[in-house]
């Protein structure tokens, strides 16, 4: 297990990093949200936010994806600081924000469809990433007709069609029942493998996060900071069998509970 | 409804109050009531009048007129207001007054201002709709779902693509129930300014028929319009129905 310090976490250099966070606060009223939070995103990787509830996670999350504005510090992408959302990431919503008025196909080619892209080629890329989630059939249903674990399939195909280079996943497993939570975990790290594309997931379950990340953030609230950066090493290749009884993965998950602990109320 | 094991047809206990109505003409207790089937027999003949047809057509389009602006600028007006603060704070106490106040006694004013015509029954035809629905659509937009407009601007929605691609239809629900009200009231102001009016359209006949004690003439008309009224309401009812499966699984 390689533990990485808080200050020790600027090792990653800036290259290597999709989306880095620097000193970004935020401030509600006279609550402290985020506290000078600096984190780094590495390209083509998982990295989970986890924390107790209150954490900031969400908060960080959406600040990432421009729809909040940080009180101070910014977020870059590329390189580039963020002013609003942007093509360059996709947001995955923890109630799959769909519109029930629309098709699945329409809601999965939605983000195309603002950007302007011609309705028979929009639903091309549609029915690809259909089907990459598993729904290949369902394309005319509409959300009514779906059960909430392929309500949010729909949610993460809408994110992937418009092929942004990062991923926001707010908890996106939490409205689903466990064993669909399971599916849906598997099916993450073979995204993340086929996808090469920078995932940011935000979760409060401590075995989801060690399960599918290559990079865990623990954010602890009060202030919200980040206090331990774990990168898990020798589990991830050994298939989606073995990983929930790996030693190493239950070491993880063991110290991870060991230092949250005292923030559950 | 079920009587004796039979599954009624809706609307037959109509059927019943249509006896009793009968009955309290056949007694001639009252000239004001004469009896049912001689009201029918009135109207079977009226219909294909003139002087109705006209006053159905100087209704109808006077009404489809006032209805039409109600809902073409009430319904921004609401998703205005349910989006802007500043202009909710600015329009929502006229739109509660207007939609409390007795508007029946602003037509005075409105034939001084737009002349004894067709105008003063449209703007009062939309002066009665227009209020609920613009509440309606403000109720219909404030209450979306916080992550669907976030989804709108995460995924790059122009302000205009937002209002007419989400905003719209997830507040439709509301929006057509406060169009079904604001119908039902439009009926009301129609008939109230052609009445107040009284020499254009069905205004013009019931002021005709009570004046020289036409009561089967009068009661004919009456049910015509009874009869489009809830006609109109139900069939705008049917329509909210279409979409009221997705007013429970927004989320």
């Amino acid at each position: 297990m390689s533990q990485i310090k808080p200050d020790a976490r600027h090792v990653t250099s800036a290259t290597d990093s999709a989306v880095s966070v620097r000193n970004v606060s935020k401030v509600y009223g006279d609550v402290q949200a985020l506290k000078d939070l600096t984190l780094d995103f590495p390209r083509g990787e998982l990295t989970s936010l986890l924390g107790p509830s209150g954490c900031g996670k969400t908060t960080l999350l959406k600040i990432i994806a421009g729809l909040l504005p940080a009180t101070s510090g910014e977020v870059l992408i590329n390189g580039k600081a963020v002013s609003g959302p942007g093509p360059d990431r996709s947001f995955v919503f923890q109630d799959f924000a769909l519109m029930p008025w629309a098709s699945v196909i329409r809601n999965v080619a939605f983000g195309l469809e603002l950007r302007g892209v011609a309705k028979s080629e929009r639903e091309a890329v549609a029915e690809k990433y259909i089907a990459a989630v598993g729904l290949a059939g369902f394309e005319q249903k509409f959300p009514h007709q779906l059960s909430g674990g392929m309500r949010q399939r729909v949610g993460l195909a809408r994110a992937l069609s418009v092929n942004a280079e990062v991923l926001l996943l707010d908890e996106p497993f939490s409205a689903v029942d466990e064993q669909t939570r399971r599916k849906f975990q598997e099916d993450m790290l073979e995204l993340v493998q086929k996808e090469k594309k920078t995932f940011i997931f935000v979760t409060h379950s401590i075995e989801e996060a060690v399960y599918v990340s290559d990079q865990i953030a623990i954010l602890l609230p009060r202030p919200s900071r980040v206090s331990e950066i774990i990168r898990p090493s020798s589990f991830r290749d050994k298939g989606v069998d073995n990983i929930r009884r790996d030693p190493e993965y239950l070491d993880i998950v063991d110290g991870i509970w060991a230092s949250l602990r005292s923030y559950v109320e | 409804m079920t009587l004796f094991g039979y599954k009624l047809p809706a609307l037959s206990s109509l059927l019943l109050w249509a006896m009793v109505w009968e009955l309290v003409g056949q007694l001639q207790l009252t000239f004001f009531v004469p009896p049912f089937s001689e009201v029918m027999t009135t109207l079977v003949s009226l219909l294909p009048t003139p002087a109705f047809l006209q006053a159905l057509s100087v209704t109808a389009a006077a009404f489809g007129t006032g209805v039409f602006f109600a809902i073409v600028i009430g319904i921004p007006v609401g998703i205005l207001m349910g989006k802007s603060r500043i202009l909710d704070e600015l329009l929502l106490p006229w739109v509660n007054i207007f939609l409390s106040a007795p508007l029946t006694a602003l037509v005075p004013v409105l034939m001084v201002l737009f002349g004894f015509g067709a105008r003063t029954v449209i703007i009062t035809t939309s002066l009665f709709a227009i209020w609920i629905i613009i509440l309606n659509a403000r109720a219909g937009v404030r209450q979306i779902n916080r992550s669907l407009v976030e989804m709108a601007r995460s995924f790059g929605a122009s302000p205009l693509d937002a209002f007419f691609k989400v905003y719209f239809w997830a507040a439709l629900p509301e929006i057509l129930g406060g169009v079904r009200i604001g119908v039902i009231r439009a009926v009301k102001g129609v008939i109230i300014g052609q009445l107040l009016i009284s020499i254009v359209g069905f205004g013009a006949l019931f002021e005709l028929y009570s004046s020289k004690f036409l009561m089967a003439e009068f009661w004919a008309v009456l049910i015509v319009l009874f009869g489009l009224a809830f006609a109109l309401s139900e069939f705008l009812a049917y329509l909210e129905g279409k979409v009221s499966y997705y007013a429970s699984s927004r989320g």
